[in-house]
Formats: structure tokens, sequence, C-alpha cells
């Protein structure tokens, strides 16, 4: 079993960098006028290039490139890698092919999720693993027995996503022939300047869009290529706060925020289980396999589960950041918004959150008691919030094969 | 002759907060202390020039915020600033450095082993599961369980509640790390031998223990339960040295009338009808007072400074069979420069830090067979620190003030290797070199530097400041005494075993490490008893 991975590069100044700078650095540092980054893993990663407004609607309504370096990148290969995926996460891998992606969960013993992200299926036996947290110790752990080797990628991939509507059209544009027939979660190779190119469609914006991966030297050349395929296309970089947008308005979680790392969890309670993320459909206890939790999962359907996930169809237009849910107007707590936000395409008041079971069926009322703040003074609504169960927005084109132009 | 309401023997930082509690209660308190200066183990002082040593403890992490605040130790001139970097130096050259910035101590962990980089995370968030049990009872008097009296019983159900809201399959976890030894628990997450080392050290500080026996894990999680601004795990400096906890502690007793005599050591605590009435002093004199507080260890207590016949056959024999095994040397060192680690990356912030040596279990376990066998580590564990990088209030500009934790060293040589004697000048002056010696090894600047040494074995410890054997936490801290246990059985409410006598020392829950918890929880019982209004505050809680 090989995980030895990154360490043999690393020299004993390392501790002279205190940020990395991913190979798409300096072009996005071209496009920076407000200087708001952050740290994403050990890269710094932009918030905002301009204005969020202009890099949502590069979502939505032309091409948005976000940089994706920094997500933890891992490879799984050997004889045994379906068996280890299999054991590892709660979805049938038997299931995804080889040239699909699969968004899948992970859990621990006691059927509580550690992360969620995506597999690709890059061979028969061969898988990377993308996750917002860091995976090797889990990995390692759970390939005892297995054939596999496995090794951390993250620094080896640059990654990019390339989301909105006329992103098919660009990538087309660029020479990749037949892009247009990559359905949604297919993912296929193509050739790039001499190069292999990953290209995925998949994303995390709940619209048309695909995932590019490259070497690190390639970076650049991508970078450019976008751009001069997408002149007319009003191509832009986009920062973390307009993806967050883009992401709430999709309905889709985001670890550390929507659910907490349950091996990074403190307090007990404050994990969750996939039945109580609305993460039915990704656990099939009946694979034919054993897997993480499944135990704790069968219990979990029989005794019932603790609370549930909700999309919220918020009243009003005072989003309900941080808000206390109610079974009724001053009536009794029974969760919390996690996320929210104003959704700009939706037109809604939107927002994730978790209630007590019973509470929150799809067609449910439960309310929010919001405060905000104007000009130094603070003001509480109540606002009705109705539990829907489709994302907020939720286009054709996501979906529609081949895209069309626009 | 005045009559106090109180007596507290012995200024450690525990007796003055016990006294300043008390005062602040508006009894009329006195504290005895038999040196010239107060402070106990929480001690700054000048024995060379212009050089200031904290020569017991040497930093701080437990001390109960509340009491911090409460006896508003601020304005009475404390502050503890926060230590960062620090580094296990190794015998192949190498280093495991400890960085402030997650993302640089985390690839600094995958230098040398990828995936305990992960495991690290995975162990940081268990440790901070125990300290979250552990935290709030720090503050609370510990349950009897066989007393049924409804505190006790309330105690016990807290105590039940707090087991079950650690969740079922922690508890079991939980149950296993309070047994464990260190080794054994850190196995269960990490694979690279230098990061094993860098943790266990704290499991074997102050123990008559090695690494591989049971009851060690819990040590390193009394290292890690305290919090600097409520960053759990933290440790800071005193500025001006560990004194200054006492001197800001006398501030705020002084402050709510209490006195301090110092030079005034207690011959005996006078008894008269199964009740304490006073202290009969050295020098002859007696101080009357019908509430009798031994700031000293349970030994020193019941076996030096009580009648056997007031404290009775029972409590005798269990202070006989108290373990409080000194193990522990320390040496103070002024140092006319910077020393320079040669491992460590020049211009770095390691430095700032704890830097340790040895590299693996495997050789602390050794120095642990040293000790057995009577004699000091002859590769000794060094927890080093320069607190002169950060404080410049302790030795004059350029110049630095080095404090050197040594485990393990014995307070009797008894290996055959001593011929029959104990310690004289001669040998701890050899434990010194030894010291020097390892020290020299890692660093090839360092003993030109060298201005003047303080060399502390357990006899010194001992012979100050009067822990017995010179064991730094007044008692080990093992399960067997630890909580209800502590000091023994049916005496870890801090009352003694006559009408109005005391106890406040670590020799009591929770412990040592200068916490200052024993001090204020002995004030709480003490106030409960007079039916006077609490001042000791509560636990504020993490939740």
């Amino acid at each position: 079993m090989n995980n030895l991975a990154q360490n043999a590069g690393i020299k004993q100044d390392h501790y002279l960098q205190t940020i990395k700078k991913t190979p798409f650095y300096n072009r996005q540092k071209e496009w920076d006028k407000v200087n708001q980054w952050h740290r994403w893993g050990e890269y710094t990663v932009c918030d905002v290039f301009e204005s969020i407004a202009k890099e949502y609607f590069a979502i939505r309504n032309s091409a948005s490139l976000f940089d994706l370096t920094p997500m933890s990148k891992y490879r799984i290969k050997g004889p045994d890698a379906l068996a280890f995926m299999n054991r590892l996460v709660t979805r049938d891998m038997s299931k995804i092919k080889v040239g699909r992606v699969a968004y899948v969960i992970w859990c621990d013993d006691a059927g509580q999720v550690l992360d969620d992200g995506t597999i690709f299926r890059l061979g028969e036996n061969e898988y990377r693993l993308c996750s917002q947290e860091r995976q090797l110790e889990i990995l390692k752990r759970n390939a005892i027995g297995f054939d596999v080797e496995f090794w951390e990628e993250t620094d080896e991939v640059a990654a990019i996503s390339f989301q909105g509507p006329v992103t098919c059209r660009i990538l087309r544009n660029m020479g990749f022939s037949d892009v247009e027939t990559l359905k949604l979660f297919d993912l296929r190779y193509f050739d790039f300047q001499g190069e292999q190119i990953l290209i995925s469609r998949t994303g995390f914006t709940g619209d048309l869009g695909y995932e590019l991966m490259v070497s690190p030297d390639k970076a650049e050349a991508l970078w450019d290529a976008i751009f001069e395929a997408g002149k007319d296309y009003a191509v832009r970089p986009i920062g973390g706060n307009a993806l967050e947008l883009a992401r709430v308005e999709a309905g889709f979680l985001q670890a550390g925020v929507d659910f907490l790392p349950a091996n990074e969890t403190i307090r007990p309670g404050c994990t969750r289980s996939p039945y109580e993320l609305g993460m039915h459909w990704l656990v099939k206890l009946d694979k034919g396999v054993t897997f993480n939790g499944r135990r704790a999962l069968i219990n979990e359907q029989k005794n019932g589960s603790r609370y549930r996930f909700v999309k919220l169809d918020v009243e009003g237009n005072k989003t309900a950041c941080n808000a206390y849910l109610f079974d009724r107007k001053n009536g009794k707590s029974i969760g919390a918004t996690t996320s929210t936000a104003w959704a700009p395409s939706a037109k809604k008041n939107v927002a994730l959150g978790y209630v007590e079971m019973p509470h929150g069926k799809s067609g449910d009322v439960v309310w929010a008691e919001i405060y905000y703040q104007k000009e130094l003074k603070w003001n509480r609504v109540w606002a009705k919030c109705l539990v829907v169960d489709k994302p907020f927005w939720d286009p054709e084109r996501k979906r529609l094969t081949p895209p069309a132009d626009f | 002759m005045k009559k106090y309401d109180a007596i507290v023997i012995g200024a450690g930082h525990n007796g003055l907060t016990n006294a300043a509690f008390l005062a602040k209660a508006g009894l009329n308190v006195v504290v005895v202390e038999k040196n010239d200066y107060i402070g106990g183990a929480s001690v700054s002082r000048n024995i060379h020039d212009d050089w200031t040593y904290s020569n017991c403890s040497y930093v701080c992490s437990l001390f109960r915020p509340e009491i911090y605040r409460n006896l508003e130790l601020g304005k009475h001139g404390l502050q503890i600033i926060n230590i960062g970097g620090g580094a296990t130096l190794m015998e192949n050259g190498d280093f495991l450095g400890s960085y402030e910035d997650h993302e640089v101590s985390r690839r600094e962990l995958i230098r040398h082993s990828p995936r305990d980089a992960d495991a690290y995370d995975r162990f940081s968030t268990d440790m901070a599961k125990w300290c979250r049990f552990i935290r709030p009872f720090l503050l609370r008097t510990p349950a009897d369980p066989t007393s049924f009296r409804p505190r006790d019983i309330q105690e016990l159900i807290y105590l039940g509640r707090k087991f079950y809201d650690l969740g079922q399959k922690d508890l079991h976890h939980f149950l296993r790390f309070f047994t464990a030894s260190i080794s054994d628990y850190l196995d269960q997450y990490f694979e690279s031998d230098v990061l094993k080392a860098s943790l266990a050290g704290s499991g074997i500080i102050g123990t008559g223990l090695g690494p591989m026996s049971p009851g060690t894990a819990y040590v390193l999680l009394h290292h890690y339960m305290g919090d600097m601004d409520g960053s759990v795990g933290s440790w800071g400096f005193a500025r001006g040295g560990m004194g200054s906890i006492a001197n800001a502690l006398a501030g705020s007793l002084k402050e709510h009338g209490g006195e301090i005599r110092t030079g005034q050591g207690v011959e005996q605590i006078i008894v008269k009808n199964g009740k304490a009435t006073g202290v009969a002093l050295e020098n002859g004199d007696e101080i009357h007072a019908n509430i009798v507080v031994s700031n000293l260890d349970a030994k020193r207590t019941f076996l030096g400074i009580m009648d056997p016949k007031d404290a009775g056959e029972k409590v005798v024999k269990a202070a006989k069979n108290f373990k409080s095994r000194g193990s522990s040397g320390k040496v103070n060192i002024a140092l006319n420069g910077a020393p320079r680690f040669d491992a460590l990356p020049q211009g770095s912030d390691l430095v700032n830090g704890f830097i340790h040596v040895t590299d693996s279990i495997e050789r602390m376990e050794r120095a642990y067979d040293d000790w057995k066998a009577g004699t000091w580590s002859k590769d000794p564990y060094l927890d080093m620190l320069v607190p002169t990088y950060a404080d410049p209030t302790m030795a004059p500009p350029g110049k630095h003030f080095m404090s050197v934790f040594v485990q393990y060293c014995p307070s009797k040589l008894t290996a055959a290797e001593h011929n029959g004697e104990d310690w004289t000048d001669k040998t701890v002056t050899a434990f010194g070199e030894t010291v020097l010696n390892q020290i020299s090894k890692y660093s090839t600047n360092f003993r030109d530097l060298v201005e003047h040494v303080e060399v502390r074995t357990p006899r010194e410890i001992e012979a100050e400041i009067g822990l017995t054997d010179g064991n730094i936490f007044q008692g080990e801290l093992t399960m067997d005494q630890l909580m209800f246990n502590r000091p023994f059985p049916g005496y870890a409410q801090y009352r003694g075993p006559v009408k109005g006598m005391y106890m406040c020392g670590s020799s009591t829950h929770p412990g040592g490490g200068v916490m200052a918890a024993p001090g204020a929880n002995a004030a709480r019982e003490i106030l409960l008893d007079l039916k006077r209004p609490n001042t000791v505050p509560e636990d504020e809680g993490d939740d």
C-alpha cells in the first residue's frame, strides 16, 4: 500500500511558505480588483475578484471559472479499487461505470457523515476521490485487507470549475470534439496541447457546467485557451462568494456549514446521518457488501432519525441568517438554518437548515425568527417558511444533452 | 494578641488563592510562610545578577480564568503571554517542529508521516472531547460516592450526566483513555516515533511512571485541559516569571484585607477538643483561629505538622501510602546569548516554544528504567524553554534565561553505582552535567553561553519549597489519587480529620499544575461550613 504521496519533497524550511499559490494564481491576480482572498487548505483563493453580482451572473448567464485546485484529491488504484470504494461509501459503486462520476457520502461506524465528495471512475480499477476535507487517514484505515494503493494528488492536479450556459459552446470552440455528448456526471479525457485533459460534466452550481483537470504546467495554457475561445461570451473568474450563492440556490450541502464532519465533531448530537441530510438516495443498504455505518443506518431506518434536512422558501426578503426555526410563530424551537441567501435567479429568499423530526416534511410550514440590522438598529421579523423538496433553481440546461449553445 | 478567622499555612499559589477568597468573604485571614519569600513553586527568584528565574514551575495554562478574573489579577500585575513554536529534536539531526499555523504544522507532520497529519486532527478532536468532559470538574468539589448526602448525590448525577453526554462510543473510548498508557493511547493514532514522543512527554512529566505505564494517558490530558484565553491546550508565560502569579494573588489578598507573614514556619497545628484552634510557629509564637488551612502536601500536613493523635491512625496511614514520588529535576540557566539548536532552521519561530529532547517513546522508557533503578536518567527527557525571547523582564538585553525541566530524577539515589550514598553536592552537580551534556548534543554554542546554572533535584525542591520528595504535583496524578480519591478516600472535600482544619494544596482535587483550583475549591467549602456567602466563582463552561 502506497501513501508516501507528498512527503518526499517537503524540506525543513517549508515553514517559510505559509500560503501556496495555485497554478491559476497569476492569471487570476490579473482580474483581482478588491483584494479579498482567504485560505483553502494550504492555498490562497479568491472570495471576490470584482463584484459578487457580476461573478454570480457569469455562472447563470455566461461562463465562470472557479479555481478548484485546493480541493483534496486522491487517486485510488488496484485490483480491489471497486470493492474498496464500495466499502468506504454508502452508494452502490458497482453501478458507477468507467467514465462516470458519482456524488457520494461516507460515514463513520456510527452512521454519521464524515464528508461528501465526488468519485471519478477513471478506469476499471482506478478512481479519483475529491473532497472538502482531508481523507488520507480515513482511506488508510479503511484499506485494510484491500489490494489497493492510493495517494493524495491535490498538488499534482490543476482543477477548474467551468460553469454557465455557454460553457459547452466555448469547449467546442476549443476543439474538444463531441464534448457536447457528455451527459451529466460523464467524464472523458481529451487531448490538450499534447497532454490529456479530464473533462467531467459536474459542478457545484446546479447549472450547465464542467470541471476540467490538467497537470499544473498546462494550467495557464488552459486558462488562456478558455478566454481565447470564450472572448465573445463574457467569461470571467469567480470567487468563492459567488459560488456560495449559486450552491445555496441549487440546494447543495456544504461540509462544515450544513453538516459537520463526524470525525471533527466534539459534542454528541452535532453529527448527522445521511438520512438526516436528506441523502436517502445515496444509501444502498442492500448493495450486497458491507460498508461503514451500515449497521447503524439499518437501526436508524428502524428507530427513526433525529433530524430532517430542509430546503426552505422563506417569506419576505430578509434572509434567515443564523435563525432559529420554530413549529409555529412564537412556538417551540425545532431547528435552525445553516445556509441562507437571496437567490437572484430563483428570485426567492431561500434557506437550508435542519429541524427535529417529525417536523419539516415537504409542504410543511415552519417559522423562522429573523434578526436583521439596518444602520445599527436591529429588527426582528417572523417569516413563514415553506419546506420544498426541489432545488430552488433547477434549469433544464443542467441536464439537456447536447446542451443548447446559449 | 490578634485573633484571626483563618490561618493558611504556606504561601504557595493555592494558599494565596484560598486566603484571597476567604478575605474577599470578609474573613480576617493570615498566610504564614516558612520562606522569606512567597510563591511556593510558583515563584520568580533572583539568584544570579540581573537574571530572574522561574525556578520551579515555568509556564501557565491550567490556571483557572475564572479565578484570574474574579481576583482581578490583571490589575495586580499579572500578564500571561501566549507561547508559540516548539520542536522535538531528533538524534539523527532532524526535528519535528510545532508551528502555530495549522497548515504549516500539518505540512511539518506530513514531512514525517502523511497519514499522521490527518490522524492528528482526529487526535485533537478526541482530546477536545476529553477536555470538554473534564474541565467543568476543575472548579467543583468531588462527590463522595459513599456519603448519600443530597449534595453528593447531586454531584454524582452531574458526573453521570457528563458521562452520558460523551455518547456511547466515546464513553468506551474515554474509559480506556483513563486507564491506558500514553504509549498505547498514541499508538491508536500515530505511526511516527517522533510525533508520539513529542506528545508523550506530557504524559510523564512529574510522574513516577514511564510512557508505557498504564495511567499516563491521563497525565497527558492534565497538560492539555488548560487554555489561553479560550484556546484549549495552549500555554503561556507569566511575564516576570511564575512568581508574578503569586505576587498578583498576594496583591488581591492584601486588597481584601488579608495579611502575609513570611519567614514564619509552622511547627504544628494546634488541636483542642477535636477542633483546630491555631498554629504553633517554629519561632515559638502561636497564632489562633478557628479555621486552619494547610497548603502543604498531604504527607507534610499529616505526617509533619499534625500530631498523629489528632490526625488519627487512618489518615496517618493514608498519608504514608500517598504516592508522591519525586521524578523530576529542574536546571535553570543564565545564558550570555541565544542558544542555537543546530537542527532548527535559523530564524524560525520554533525556538520560542518548548524544545524537547527525546525523540522516541523507547528512549523515554529507558530513561524511566534509570529512575526505577534509583538514579537519574542518563539520556533524560528535557522540556526546555527560553521565556526571555518573549519576556524582556527576566534577563539583561541580549541575554537569556533558559528553563530546563528534566525527567527523570529520583528523590533518593539508591542505585548500586552510588554505593549507598544519597544525593550529595557532587552528585547534584553530576546530574546537572548530564543535562548540560544532553543539551550540548543539540546545541554547539550552548556551553560557551552558560553564565550560571542552578541545579535542582528533588532534594533541593523538597528542602526549599517543602514538596515531599520533590513531587511537583503534591502527589502523583494517577487514577487512584484523583477526584474523590485525592488525596485519599473520605478526605477529598478539602476537610481534614478535625473540625476547622482544611487542605487547599495540589494534594487535593484537581491536583497540581498551577491551576489555583484546589485553593478556590477549599475556600468554597470553608465558606459553606461557616454559612458565609460564597465568593468563589463557578466554572463558566465551554458549551
